[in-house]
């Protein structure tokens, strides 16, 4: 991964966790169980070089926003560091706590998503602006002045008097997005973390924030990590791309290498499901089914194999996969059908596991040699459906049909050309 | 020829606001035939959405739509509010945007059904609900053994499905789907258009598609139309719009959308006007870089590619380059304007 080895490293994530503690039913509180834990960002580590664009590219829950967020100390960690070494000093964010905290903050900031939300809309934009110089350094009057007008002008908010008494509610998207950069540089940070920065707003205004955006980073030196979940616009703003699925990093490397040679199954299909403006491209139609699972309830494996096209035996398989497939096969089935297999395995509750093994059990009505038919049907419609590789065991038992899971590869990031790929089948070649 | 299903001629709709009236639809005219797909593009502002509710009947207090409308040759202007109520649903539908804060979460999705058909048809039974419900979700890829389930048990992308479908169940001729897929993830949003293309197929329906997004209409629509400040620029064939685009603003878009083969970044200098007191001539000549001194006198009528009369199957522009003709030769020289300060840009 080490590109230019002579530029300083600015931010170092190490391992990386962040976990939120579900609550869980009230019940379950009283006998003393745990709600679950979500695990937004699970065992992460990163690298950025001062001066370099680094993009985390992921559908909504794949944990981007968490992982940005904990940059900043806005998310406790569950473990793992941040090292931000800045001016030859080292610090670890992730234990920073309280006034420390706030005060490291002068060196990371933020630029926020919503333009029209990260502004106070009872606030002067010169007063906004100017907040943070008031609460960390004290500043007031002409000076707080001075260096209000010079960070308006520098995201071209110029002249700057036009500006300082509106209020956000005057300013177009575009002009506010420009408030909150201003804001977010006033400091001068080495670091910002901009959370999806352009994705609300109109197309031929996108350009000129990531413009302006390229500007400030040269003029003040500044390190980004980029937050978006437009691959289009990564592909032309970052030095490297992390693509993230389920808080985990599957495949991360140099932009034109993850473009040129996208080797995840996951972040193929990204790249193949971006509609074009050229009608003559079309979207292809095997994109994978489904969406990101639930946090909570991760697949086993690989979490993206319940959606993958490549999968294979060692992903991962589990009885949850089994009842989708099932699911899934009675949006085919006519409806009288459908009644009638309903009425014979019911509701499929036992499939709600990940356990390695299950009994898929006959309802009152129903006989096990009619669920064994059932599940054949489903496997001889599609007898290529990557699941039944994983599937080690289908038997008739006096209870019902037993099903074996096969065991998952361990997986984890490994060096593939110049990326690193978190995937069984890439990392076998 | 048979009627088309949406007949649209000078639709103009003004909302009334303290400052005076915003001209959000100012002149608008097309048509869609059934089982085609128009796509309507512009930036926030343009009245893409305005004209959506507008087809429906379902604009804020406060704003006036004048106009003809026509539903396969029935006027649709002329109906009292009882009447226009009774299409609503069960011949003209709405797909909304953002699925996940349309539905009751204390409703089944059975309940959302008997619901929707119980409104327009009182007398049917329940099997006869849960039959023509359970064929829409099979269609749309909604298993028969959730017909029970509450919407928070669905993720976004099966919650918008159950939104179409409870669209589609009262198999209306005319679906107006307003941003159906800015909430949701690129590869849910792709399978979400695939059922859009698929269905306006299936069932023969004529839908109106809103979105800001060229990629989405490229991927999806049959013809479109590009709405700047009120107006449509330009509409037509899709393939020839983004192969051939006639309009400045056309042309402007497209180079300023960010894809993957993007290598520059190009905008639009200037911002959207303000539609209360919009530019005088052409509404675009402000920010074009093609502008002559004759488009901030007049407005540009809607004319084919070629110059010709606007007819069914051509391209219409509505700009005076290619109407060069009609441009007196004294006023053809380029636009002499001031310098777009930085602080009129978006």
């Amino acid at each position: 991964m080490p590109t230019k080895p002579d530029i300083p490293i600015a931010l170092d994530v190490q391992d990386l966790q962040v976990y939120f503690k579900l609550r869980g039913s009230g019940l379950s509180r009283l006998l003393g169980k745990e709600g679950g834990t979500v695990k937004a960002v699970d065992h992460v580590s990163l690298r950025l070089r001062r001066g370099e664009v680094l993009g985390l590219v992921g559908e909504s829950g794949s944990g981007k926003t968490t992982l940005g967020r904990a940059i900043l100390g806005l998310v406790p960690a569950t473990g793992g560091a941040i090292e931000h070494t800045s001016g030859g000093e080292s610090v670890d964010i992730s234990k920073l706590r309280g006034r420390a905290l706030r005060e490291h903050r002068t060196k990371v900031q933020m630029i926020f998503q919503d333009p029209h939300a990260a502004l106070n809309p009872a606030m002067t934009i010169a007063t906004q602006v100017g907040h943070p110089l008031v609460i960390h350094q004290k500043l007031r009057g002409a000076e707080l002045r001075e260096r209000v007008v010079a960070a308006l002008e520098s995201v071209g908010l110029a002249p700057a008097e036009q500006f300082m008494g509106k209020y956000p509610s005057d300013l177009s998207g575009g002009q506010k997005q420009r408030a909150v950069i201003a804001r977010s540089i006033i400091l001068n940070p080495d670091v910002l973390v901009a959370d999806e920065p352009v994705s609300m707003l109109d197309m031929s205004v996108r350009a000129k924030i990531l413009q302006l955006m390229l500007d400030l980073k040269h003029k003040l030196g500044l390190t980004y990590v980029y937050i978006t979940h437009d691959l289009a616009t990564a592909k032309f703003f970052c030095d490297r791309v992390a693509i993230m699925y389920l808080g985990k990093v599957v495949e991360i490397g140099p932009t034109d290498e993850i473009f040129a040679n996208p080797r995840h199954p996951y972040t193929q299909a990204l790249l193949k499901a971006i509609p074009d403006v050229d009608p003559a491209k079309q979207v292809p139609r095997d994109l994978p089914r489904g969406e990101i699972p639930d946090a909570a309830r991760p697949p086993r494996g690989c979490s993206f194999h319940p959606r993958c096209p490549l999968a294979r035996a060692e992903c991962g398989w589990e009885p949850r996969d089994l009842k989708a497939l099932v699911e899934e096969h009675w949006t085919r089935v006519p409806v009288d059908e459908y009644e009638h297999e309903h009425a014979v395995v019911g509701g499929l509750r036992e499939l709600n596991t990940d356990a390695k093994t299950v009994l898929v059990q006959p309802t009152r009505g129903g006989t096990v040699a009619e669920i064994f038919a059932m599940f054949t049907k489903i496997r001889d419609e599609n007898p290529d459906e990557p699941l039944w590789s994983g599937v080690t065991r289908i038997e008739q038992t006096p209870d019902g049909v037993a099903f074996d899971f096969a065991e998952p590869a361990e997986i984890a990031l490994h060096p593939a050309g110049s990326s690193e790929v978190a995937c069984v089948r890439v990392n076998a070649q | 020829m048979s009627d088309p299903t949406i007949y649209a001629q000078h639709i103009r709709i003004w909302y009334g606001t303290p400052a005076g009236p915003v001209r959000a639809v100012d002149d608008v005219s097309f048509s869609i035939q059934n089982g085609e797909i128009l796509g309507l593009v512009g930036e926030s502002g343009s009245g893409k959405s305005t004209i959506g509710r507008g087809l429906l009947g379902l604009l804020p207090p406060g704003s006036v739509m004048d106009g003809e409308l026509a539903f396969k040759g029935e006027d649709l202007l002329a109906l009292d509010q009882k009447e226009r109520f009774k299409r609503r649903g069960r011949d003209l539908a709405m797909i909304f945007q953002e699925p996940l804060t349309r539905l009751n979460p204390l409703m089944r999705v059975s309940e959302h059904f008997t619901e929707t058909l119980r409104t327009h048809f009182p007398k049917i039974s329940d099997a006869e609900v849960e039959k023509r419900s359970l064929d829409v979700l099979q269609v749309i890829g909604i298993p028969p053994s959730r017909w029970k389930a509450y919407p928070h048990e669905f993720s976004g992308g099966m919650r918008q499905r159950i939104m179409i479908a409870l669209a589609l169940v009262l198999r209306p001729a005319f679906v107006v789907a307003d941003e159906p897929t800015t909430a949701l993830d690129v590869l849910v949003e792709a399978q979400i258009i695939r059922i859009l293309r698929d269905l306006a197929e299936q069932f023969d329906t004529a839908l109106l598609l809103i979105t800001h997004n060229l990629g989405i209409i490229a991927e999806a629509c049959d013809r479109v139309a590009v709405m700047y400040a009120g107006k449509i620029v330009e509409i037509g064939d899709a393939r020839d719009v983004f192969s051939d685009p006639q309009h400045p603003y056309t042309q402007e878009l497209l180079r300023s959308t960010i894809t993957l083969t993007t290598d520059g970044l190009h905008s639009i200098p200037g911002a959207p006007p303000d539609l209360i007191d919009p530019p005088s001539g052409c509404h675009f000549h402000p920010r074009c870089p093609k502008a002559m001194a004759h488009c901030a006198v007049a407005e540009p009528p809607v004319r084919n590619k070629r110059g010709g009369k606007p007819e069914p199957g051509t391209t219409d522009v509505a700009c005076w380059i290619n109407q060069l003709a009609d441009v007196p030769e004294d006023a053809r020289g380029p636009l002499e304007r001031g310098e777009i300060s930085v602080a009129d840009e978006a």
